[in-house]
């Protein structure tokens, strides 16, 4: 469109809108407080929030809200806006479009790191640099601050993470004499039995599900996704992280041993509850769903290590998790940076925790309170000891897409054919591999697939 | 004078015709009703279940047999439970889509009898042409312009405004190619002509003479326009991101996802009351307008 | 959608008047054609025109004339779908309209007792938002703890699961059916209505039986309602979104991204970012759509010689 026809249609909106006397202010109220100012210090941050200014926040994490409502009590001039616009993929869409239309977007966002590459590679976020965030790596984990630093840029700032964990029905594995495997192997053994000794109890559900999928390529040592100058995208899904995950779920799909429960359905939650489902590997956020969700089976639950590869090598991997960008469209970057440092670098991150969100925070993560907690959903474990030391066990060197929000979309019309069939793995990773290869190149990335 | 006697011969002339079919008095079929009575519970059991489900508190709803009541009657609670949750939003979506219906029904209405009966009853340059394009672009999946639509609201800043839904939802192609065949026949020309010697305004005349006969058209219309704008969801989806004018079906929908998050919270007895919520209006509205509707959509169907 | 049945109809006798140049059918038909002109002829433009583009997320935005659209052609996920929803027509449709046209005649025989309430009952269902069908059925179609689970439980059987990949597009027919039999029902029973008395008298003195005035009074009399309600089953066909949409979270692996025409557009352009492709599959959706509904009309029309 040129600039003449937009301008004409801008117009035309003005016309229409006046003329039908409806007020327009949503839309325009992300434009208020315009400073200009696109880097800065910490003291330029300081003195923008000492001026009236409005901000707003997309996210879907509940915690936000509050942590919004303490940073107007500390700095009174400064409006969040807080914003669900819909939960991980709804909100990328609507962020994706805003973004292509130009206008629209919300000053920060909530990104989880694996939809993270892809904003940044769209050139859609701040570089945090301008802001000097680059000095906070030293408060965050090795892992978190790995998925927010792409290519020497940082384009977030970590909020929770999502260190992966076995968490078992202890009354199931009881009931069966199931004893807490520690290996996959032992694992695979563990759901033979309990389905063996009941037909209605699984040791857990699967559906084929693309963040668990690379989580666990990733606690196998895979690296499967491997980027380089921004546009060089290698792609393996058949190397020996890949193959050993595909070769051990291999026999829990072909022998009917995992349920065919999507996860998140109300049929989950309450295959959670009543024991059909009874174990899950997933990231470190999950007490807080068990203990919303699931509120039935208080006691029962229990969190060990993730079962691992090699016996007694300690490996895990992230599931989950995210963080806040500042997006280029915003006006307001410099209050925008003084909120994203106070929610994921300082009185922040304690709310979020409040809120049952797992830290990413070093300090948070090895503060005393923290490790001892004893929570009584899980019968009085101290389940942060566990949690705490896979964040420190996940293995280094795993990176995602430059377009994995996408390539993530298309997992059920290839692997997930897998699972529906009850065939080989393998042949729907390479399904995958090919589906995303094509994808690359078509979007002109240069992809290479092994 | 002219006037009057020929809107009268006109009602007489429709009154004749729509007298009805095989009413002539039949032995009742107790086979016909027991076929029948199938058909009625195929259609009725779903909103059934949805009337007993809403009476069940959380982990009742996923325990319990779904079509019979269980466990301690909560509908109350429940309803109590989704006006208040997350601030009332539900009561602030129920509002958007009054007004969606209210403002994009009516307004699709109007428009529908405006144009219907500029086609049918005036002979104009391009005409020909309104109907072409209107024939062409109907066929083209709306879910598919849904990009290209939303970058130009975009560019004119109606995103996030209740104008997104409501200008889309204003034409109705079928309500006006209803009112078209309708009116070919429920305004007779005599009484234009009439009402033209009495020196009225083609407007006027419009406005105080064929808008009354078009009555039974325009009901159908509207009721057909309020259906679309209340079960309207995918456009809202794309178009707003901020569920402060979310209408109801896109709101429900964002409750059903919420419960996968961190820290998400599974209100499913909420969706289901809330479903419950969002259909009784609209049930009542079709009740209450039905038997005006018919003989309109029989104009439709008939001239085909 | 029945609009298409107009074409038919221009050349017709409408012009009652015969004024030369008269513009004044403009003030009527001008305020809808200028929003119809905004919301529907402007984005089918803007879609044809980047039907002609391609927009990379490397490499940016270049004109490619038309290879979109052979792209589209040879693309196996395309007619994939394309065959998905004409079996969907092909067998689901004709079930809707049968059914329908049984309760439309039921309910026209008077051999029915309470007629209205069963008319008012059957119809109900098209008023439910297409979310809140598919919320409703997606629960119910649940195999462990929803209505089909209670029921294997209960009978000690095993229907196999509706969302499994070989039952779902059964499923979402099922579904679609229930929202639109009622539609179809009152169409049709509209149509019997304004069937003049005079000709069911003279059945009656020719001694005919139920069914002979059925084959030679009702069905002459509903072969244009029966076309509508072809027309409008086969744009929705062709258009299926919702039902699939909402029903894939629960069923990933059964519904893809590509599962209908609609749906493909709809995850190449918002996942995929590909606005382009997008745009060209819509526009061939589009053309297919107006040809097949066409040929309908016709065909509908000849055989009432």
């Amino acid at each position: 469109m040129t600039t003449e026809h937009t301008r004409r249609l801008r117009r035309i909106g003005a016309v229409v809108a006046t003329g039908m006397a409806l007020s327009l202010t949503l839309a325009a109220c992300s434009a208020t407080g315009d400073t200009g100012a696109e880097t800065g210090t910490a003291s330029d941050i300081e003195a923008a929030l000492q001026e009236e200014s409005t901000i707003t926040v997309w996210a879907w994490a509940p915690a936000v809200e509050d942590i919004a409502a303490a940073f107007e009590e500390k700095y009174p001039k400064v409006t969040v806006d807080v914003v669900n616009a819909g939960t991980g993929n709804d909100q990328y869409i609507k962020l994706q479009n805003a973004i292509k239309a130009g206008s629209g977007a919300p000053d920060v966002a909530q990104i989880e790191y694996y939809a993270l590459p892809q904003f940044a590679l769209s050139d859609s976020l701040v570089d945090l640099n301008d802001f000097g965030f680059g000095d906070l790596e030293e408060k965050y984990t090795a892992s978190t601050w790995g998925s927010v630093n792409l290519d020497g840029g940082v384009y977030a700032l970590p909020q929770d993470s999502g260190p992966m964990a076995l968490f078992y029905n202890q009354a199931v594995f009881d009931q069966f004499g199931i004893a807490v495997p520690t290996t996959w192997d032992e694992y695979v053994t563990a759901a033979q039995q309990l389905h063996a000794a009941d037909p209605t109890k699984y040791i857990t559900n699967d559906t084929g599900d693309a963040g668990f999928t690379t989580s666990m390529i990733w606690q196998a040592g895979g690296q499967p996704f491997v980027t380089e100058n921004s546009t060089d995208v290698t792609v393996n899904l058949q190397d020996e992280g890949s193959k050993k995950f595909a070769d051990t779920w291999n026999q829990l799909i072909e022998g009917d041993l995992v349920a065919p429960i999507s996860s998140w359905s109300d049929e989950w939650y309450k295959g959670l509850g009543d024991g059909t489902i009874a174990s899950l590997t997933i990231g470190a956020w999950m007490p807080g769903n068990l203990e919303s969700g699931v509120p039935e089976a208080s006691g029962d639950w229990r969190v060990a290590p993730m079962p691992t590869w090699e016996p007694g090598v300690a490996a895990s991997s992230e599931n989950g998790g995210g963080g806040d960008a500042i997006l280029k469209q915003s006006k307001n970057k410099l209050a925008a940076a003084g909120f994203l440092e106070f929610m994921n670098a300082g009185e922040g991150t304690q709310i979020s925790m409040d809120a049952g969100g797992f830290p990413s925070t070093t300090a948070d993560l090895e503060s005393d309170d923290f490790l001892n907690a004893e929570s009584e959903y899980f019968g009085g474990q101290q389940i942060n000891q566990v949690l705490v030391q896979s964040a420190k066990d996940v293995v280094p060197g795993w990176s995602y897409l430059p377009f994995q929000v996408y390539s993530n979309s298309i997992f059920g019309d290839t692997v997930g054919q897998s699972y529906a069939n009850k065939t080989d793995l393998n042949e729907g990773l390479i399904a995958w591999q090919d589906a995303i290869a094509e994808y690359g190149n078509g979007q002109g990335f240069t992809v290479t697939s092994e | 004078m002219a006037l009057e006697q020929a809107v009268k011969a006109s009602r007489m002339s429709r009154y004749t015709r729509s007298r009805s079919g095989g009413a002539l008095q039949k032995r009742k079929s107790l086979v016909l009703t027991i076929v029948m009575t199938l058909l009625l519970v195929y259609s009725l059991l779903p909103l059934f279940w949805l009337l007993v489900s809403s009476t069940k508190t959380q982990p009742e709803l996923l325990s319990s047999f779904g079509l019979w009541f269980s466990g301690e009657f909560s509908l109350f609670d429940n309803i109590a439970q989704t006006l208040s949750y997350g601030d009332g939003e539900f009561v602030r979506w129920f509002g958007n889509t009054v007004l969606y219906v209210v403002v994009g029904a009516g307004g699709a209405t109007l428009l529908a009898a405006l144009g219907g009966y500029g086609l049918a009853k005036f002979n104009f340059p391009g005409k020909r042409a309104v109907f072409a394009v209107v024939l062409g672009a109907v066929a083209i999946p709306g879910t598919a312009l849904a990009v290209p639509t939303f970058l130009m609201f975009s560019q004119l800043g109606l995103t996030n405004t209740p104008w997104a839904i409501i200008l889309p939802s204003l034409i109705s192609p079928f309500g006006l190619y209803l009112i078209w065949t309708y009116a070919m026949d429920a305004v007779p020309t005599e009484v234009l002509e009439a009402a033209r010697m009495d020196g009225a305004g083609e407007m006027r005349t419009f406005f105080t003479i064929s808008l009354r006969l078009l009555g039974p058209g325009l009901v159908t219309v509207l009721l057909f326009t309020i259906v679309a704008t209340w079960n309207n969801y995918f456009l809202p989806l794309i178009m707003l991101s901020e569920p402060t004018w979310y209408p109801l079906t896109v709101g429900l929908n964002q409750w059903n996802s919420q419960a996968q998050t961190v820290g998400g919270d599974p209100i499913y007895n909420l969706v289901v009351t809330g479903s419950l919520l969002t259909v009784v209006p609209i049930v009542i509205a079709f009740l209450f307008l039905q038997r005006y509707w018919q003989s309109g959509l029989a104009a439709g169907s008939v001239k085909a | 959608m029945t609009t298409l049945s107009l074409s038919a109809k221009t050349g017709a006798p409408a012009p009652r008047r015969q004024r030369k140049r008269d513009w004044s059918g403009w003030k009527f038909v001008g305020p809808f054609m200028v929003v119809f002109a905004l919301v529907l002829i402007a984005p089918v433009i803007y879609s044809i025109y980047l039907s002609l583009f391609k927009d990379q997320l490397i490499g940016g935005n270049s004109f490619v004339g038309l290879a979109n659209y052979g792209q589209a052609l040879s693309d196996p996920k395309f007619w994939e779908s394309i065959g998905r929803v004409s079996l969907f027509l092909v067998v689901q449709v004709p079930i809707m309209l049968a059914l329908a046209l049984f309760a439309a005649l039921a309910i026209d025989s008077a051999r029915l007792h309470l007629s209205s309430f069963y008319r008012i009952a059957i119809f109900l269902p098209y008023a439910v938002p297409a979310v809140v069908a598919a919320l409703m059925w997606g629960f119910m179609y649940g195999t462990r703890f929803g209505l089909v689970g209670n029921v294997n439980d209960f009978f000690g059987i095993d229907i196999p699961s509706p969302l499994s990949n070989s039952w779902i597009l059964a499923s979402i027919g099922n579904i679609v059916t229930w929202e639109f039999v009622g539609y179809n029902m009152l169409l049709f029973y509209a149509a019997l209505r304004v069937i003049p008395a005079d000709l069911y008298e003279a059945a009656d003195l020719d001694g005919a039986g139920t069914f002979r005035v059925i084959r030679s009074i009702k069905l002459p009399a509903l072969r244009p309602a029966i076309v509508i309600g072809t027309i409008f089953s086969i744009i929705g066909s062709f258009q299926l979104f919702n039902e699939p949409n909402i029903l894939q979270s629960l069923a990933p692996n059964s519904i893809s991204t590509y599962f209908t025409p609609n749906m493909y557009a709809y995850n190449l352009s918002f996942a995929g970012q590909q606005y382009n492709y997008s745009a060209t599959i819509a526009i061939i959706v589009g053309l297919l759509t107006a040809a097949i509904a066409y040929a309908v009309q016709i065909s509908g029309s000849r055989k009432e010689v």
